[in-house]
């Protein structure tokens, strides 16, 4: 908790007075079952309202239900709100609710010393423990000394609270989050109205529930505000982030606007094969709601059926995506071939999870990039587009389709868990100023001078062959796996002609980077002692680290790529003004491994594999001890 | 558009050179797609011809249609997405034995119990010709082929049983060489609304010459096939014999002696057990069914998809992008 200053205005009523903080992180910390996702979720929502800038991480058991009260069924909700701009969702909580000792036990490590913590003293019992594998009681033992505790009978105060309702006590007890999410509006100084009016939409048809949940949440309020339990109140100002319209979004609702975006802007019906994945399912379910959109969703037999029926959709005119995670493009690699042989536009939508094979499901990584570049028989180039924050999915999801449409090829969409689920403000954009992708098909009149139809002809800037969708009547056409002669489309097992074919797929994908732009050095871009450099996720990370060590005094610089395949043409050129280059990857160093290979850089790799995102202080650890700080 | 009415056999070839072996049953079936097509009214644009891996699956190449030659036993996934997204398309699966009921066995019974407005075609030579003649899963047990030198272990799959099993809203069965009983069955498929599953005998003459023999052969094709057609009894080998219904059993009778085609079991094209029946007519104890096993209307997937989409834009208007994009609450910085 990063505190300002102090201001007395008089709120509401309560007889603290709250202090201003300039940044808080909040840990809400439960059983699967005690709804801590929706608590984080509403706080999240209403501080975005408030205008903070925020930044969140849900983290959730694979399990859909393991068994109450045990470590694996610990799900948790990190949000980290601030009135400046942020890029990670904190490192470490100033804030924990624990709501049983499981949650305790699995959290307690993280909260920063002398940080709040909340506690449900009703789960702390016997049996908890035990299923915690507690041998004491951790209130006892002096682990907890070093922290402000608070002790508070959630279970019996919400079941008070609601004992003149008709709810039996399981009912009662389902809104226990609530009475802690009022609590911690109360110290934060939040409204409840906005989850009030949430409470009242989502169980419309259920009003004893939504008035159960109500009263609950201003119980926590009240029982903060009559006991003083907590002595202190927290006030976070709004953000000063730059004007314009904002709503708070994860990452892969922002990838399926960004798609339906991609649609209209191309006027191509939007066509998503696709098969249930953790963390991928989401964009299926966000998809599904929009075929007012002229959008078709198709939850096909498995991983397969899912990538080839869009190649079909893709060979009929759509706008062509799938979407999956890495076990999903291991099954869809020989698809990802067929649209690269018969060029064929695509976005294939992969967000990584840990592996190898079933892994980590619910966990991030960023372990699939070789899988994607190279996990495919035969010299198989495809663009890859990642996006660096949940709000920049949306861009790069766009990004994804214009390079499909433009330059006819496959695109990997490479996000992951930890963009996937996380969120932040988005600033909305203005429809107008996004690309304008239309014009893409082939028509009667693309024809020879002979009077026939080349479907391998190429555009000679992009290399793109045309489009020429069945029912355009002239250009009847078979395309297929098997390799294709130059121009005709026929087949082919000529040996120049393959070696040509190859030459061609490679320099067609290799020109999108005419289209990219070059890498932006933040920093010293005529180089220096330290250029950070990462890609995907792990933008909040190393943002909040190279700003700190500039802070600090020290000379560092940054880059992050957002294409990985093709790299920016001045890639090479960045790192060769740099004497070192650090490279944290949530993998054991896979574009380090790329690069040095390409540029005969050496890289320093800084890896991770636990399933979570790097947090701001690993990387500043990092960045002192190459500048040697504290060493002379 | 190209006119329709002016269409022939030879709109429908291409300028590539067919490449199966000489005397191959595939030649039979690429004649009668090429005459029926362009008798069916639709324009030549309209066709797409998708097919899988094997021999059977060069067959789009020897269309001039739109064609998609993809990979192996996934062509129905990949006509599910077209027909799906372009429901205007009149789009034919091409596959074989091993294509559909090995590695694309799963698509196929999905495309099927979705009932996906496709017609496939699938090529049963009982073998894997492309890759030198391993036996297939419609091989009998104890085929001796360069994968089973002592005979293969593994029961054949019924591809009648297996697809109306999956809900198959049409399903065939027609022999390369009974050139018109081949196109009139084609022409059932195409006009069927919904998926259509017709599997056509091929003779593969250089790895398993003679599959069909049993039937095909000039001197048993009387008495070795009896053909299905729905409201007529179940006669064969010239009205010698017939199928009669003897409690939950099919039997062979020999017909006189009192015994009628009015005693013999009228064919019924929408009764799934009958058709289920007919799968298990098996020889040499019965006479292979040929013609139409079950034929009825189910609801279409591809119209289904459209028509949910349309009900969302009665519903809610056409999707306005700007509203999308500031869906929930939003708020206003500056
Ligand atoms: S191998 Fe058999 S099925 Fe294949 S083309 Fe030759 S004869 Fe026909």
């Amino acid at each position: 908790m990063t505190s300002t200053a102090s201001v007395h205005d008089g709120t509401d009523g309560a007889d603290v007075a709250p202090e201003q903080l300039s940044d808080v992180v909040i840990r809400f910390a439960g059983d699967s079952g005690d709804g801590m996702q929706l608590t984080g979720s509403q706080f999240t929502n209403t501080s975005a309202i408030l205008g903070n800038d925020l930044s969140t991480l849900p983290d959730f058991p694979a399990e859909i239900r393991a068994p109450a009260g045990t470590l694996p069924g610990v799900s948790a909700f990190q949000v980290r709100i601030a009135d400046y701009d942020i890029h990670t969702p904190g490192d470490v909580p100033d804030v924990l609710v624990a709501m049983n000792p499981a949650a305790l036990k699995t959290n307690i490590g993280d909260l920063k010393p002398n940080g709040i913590l909340i506690l449900n003293s009703n789960e702390f019992k016997k049996v908890n423990f035990k299923k915690a594998k507690y041998e004491v009681d951790p209130r006892e033992d002096g682990s907890l000394d070093g922290f402000r505790v608070f002790e508070v009978e959630l279970t019996r105060l919400t079941r008070e609270a609601l004992a003149e309702t008709e709810l039996g006590n399981r009912d009662k007890d389902r809104c226990k989050n609530l009475f802690a999410l009022g609590m911690i509006y109360w110290l934060f100084s939040r409204t409840m109205d906005n989850t009030i009016e949430w409470l009242g939409k989502k169980f419309a048809k259920k009003p004893d529930i939504a008035a159960a949940n109500i009263r609950a949440m201003n119980a926590g309020w009240n029982y903060c505000d009559i006991t003083g339990a907590f002595q202190v109140r927290y006030e976070v100002m709004p953000a000063k982030l730059e004007p314009g319209t904002y709503r708070n979004i994860n990452g892969n609702s922002a990838a399926a606007l960004g798609f339906v975006a991609g649609s209209r802007r191309s006027g191509l019906p939007l066509f998503l094969g696709s098969y249930p994945i953790t963390p991928a399912s989401s964009l299926l379910h966000e998809l599904a709601r929009y075929k007012h959109f002229n959008v078709t969703t198709f939850q096909a037999e498995d991983e397969i059926a899912a990538i080839c029926a869009s190649i079909g959709a893709a060979f009929g005119g759509s706008l062509a995506i799938t979407t999956t995670s890495g076990p999903g493009i291991a099954l869809k690699s020989e698809g990802m071939n067929l649209a690269v042989m018969t060029e064929l536009p695509m976005v294939v939508v992969n967000i990584q999870r840990g592996g190898p094979s079933t892994g980590l499901p619910t966990k991030t990584e960023q372990s699939d990039l070789l899988q994607v570049l190279f996990g495919r028989n035969g010299e198989s180039p495809m663009p890859v587009v990642a996006p660096s924050s949940p709000a920049d999915c949306f861009d790069a999801a766009v990004e994804a389709c214009r390079i499909a449409l433009r330059h006819m090829v496959p695109v990997i969409f490479l996000s992951d868990g930890y963009l996937a689920n996380g969120s932040e403000p988005w600033k909305l954009p203005t429809v107008e100023d996004l690309p304008d992708l239309r014009g893409n098909f082939a028509s009667g009149d693309d024809l020879d001078d002979d009077g026939q139809f080349l479907p391998y002809r190429r555009d000679a800037e992009t290399l793109a062959r045309p489009w020429a969708v069945p029912g355009t009547p002239g250009l009847e056409h078979r395309i297929g796996g098997l390799e294709k002669q130059d121009g005709t489309g026929n087949v082919s097992y000529d040996p120049e002609n393959h070696e040509l074919m190859t030459h061609l797929r490679a320099e067609k994908v290799a020109r999108v980077a005419d289209t990219i732009g070059d890498l932006e050095v933040h920093g010293d871009p005529e180089g220096g002692e330290l250029l950070v450099m990462g890609w995907g996720s792990t933008l909040g990370a190393i943002t909040g680290a190279v700003n700190t060590a500039c802070d600090n005094g020290l000379k560092v610089s940054r880059a992050h790529l957002r294409h990985l395949n093709p790299f920016p043409k001045n890639l090479g050129d960045v790192l060769s003004r740099f004497d070192k280059v650090l490279m944290p990857e949530m993998n054991t160093g896979q574009l380090a491994l790329l690069l040095r290979g390409k540029f005969l850089k050496d890289i320093v790799t800084y890896s991770k594999v636990q399933g979570k995102p790097f947090t701001r202080n690993e990387i500043l650890a990092k960045i002192e001890e190459m500048m040697e700080v504290g060493n002379d | 558009m190209t006119e329709t009415a002016t269409l022939t056999r030879k709109d429908f070839q291409s300028d590539q050179d067919v490449r199966w072996c000489p005397g191959c049953g595939d030649y039979a079936i690429l004649k009668a797609v090429q005459s029926l097509l362009p008798e069916l009214g639709i324009p030549k644009e309209k066709f797409v011809v998708v097919s899988g891996i094997g021999c059977s699956s060069r067959f789009p190449y020897y269309m001039d249609t739109f064609g998609f030659h993809t990979i192996h036993g996934r062509a129905p996934a990949i006509a599910t997405g077209l027909k799906t997204s372009r429901p205007d398309l009149d789009v034919w699966v091409i596959t074989g034995d091993g294509d559909s009921m090995s590695i694309g066995g799963n698509h196929l019974i999905h495309a099927l119990r979705r009932n996906v407005g496709i017609k496939i075609l699938m090529f049963n030579n009982r073998i894997y010709g492309l890759t030198k003649g391993q036996y297939s899963p419609t091989s009998e047990v104890g085929k001796r082929t360069s994968s089973t030198p002592v005979g293969s272990i593994d029961p054949p799959f019924n591809p009648l049983a297996l697809t109306l099993g999956a809900g198959a809203s049409f399903v065939a069965r027609s022999v390369d060489i009974f050139q018109q009983h081949l196109v009139d069955t084609l022409r059932r498929a195409a006009e069927h609304r919904g998926s259509a599953f017709v599997e056509i005998y091929q003779n593969c003459n250089i790895f398993n010459d003679h599959a069909f023999a049993y039937m095909t052969d000039k001197a048993n094709r009387e008495s070795q096939a009896v053909y299905l057609e729905h409201g007529k009894p179940l006669v064969f080998n010239g009205g010698a014999q017939g199928i009669v219904l003897n409690g939950m059993r099919l039997e062979v009778k020999d017909l006189g002696n009192g015994l009628t085609e009015e005693d013999c079991l009228v064919w019924d094209e929408t009764n799934p057990l009958l058709a289920q029946m007919a799968t298990q007519l098996l020889p040499p104890e019965f006479p292979t069914p040929l013609g139409v096993l079950r034929a009825v209307e189910q609801p279409v997937f591809e119209q289904s998809v459209g028509a949910q989409i349309q009900n969302e834009i009665d519903r809610q208007g056409t999707g306005s992008l700007e509203e999308l994009l500031s869906a929930g609450d939003t708020w206003k910085v500056g």
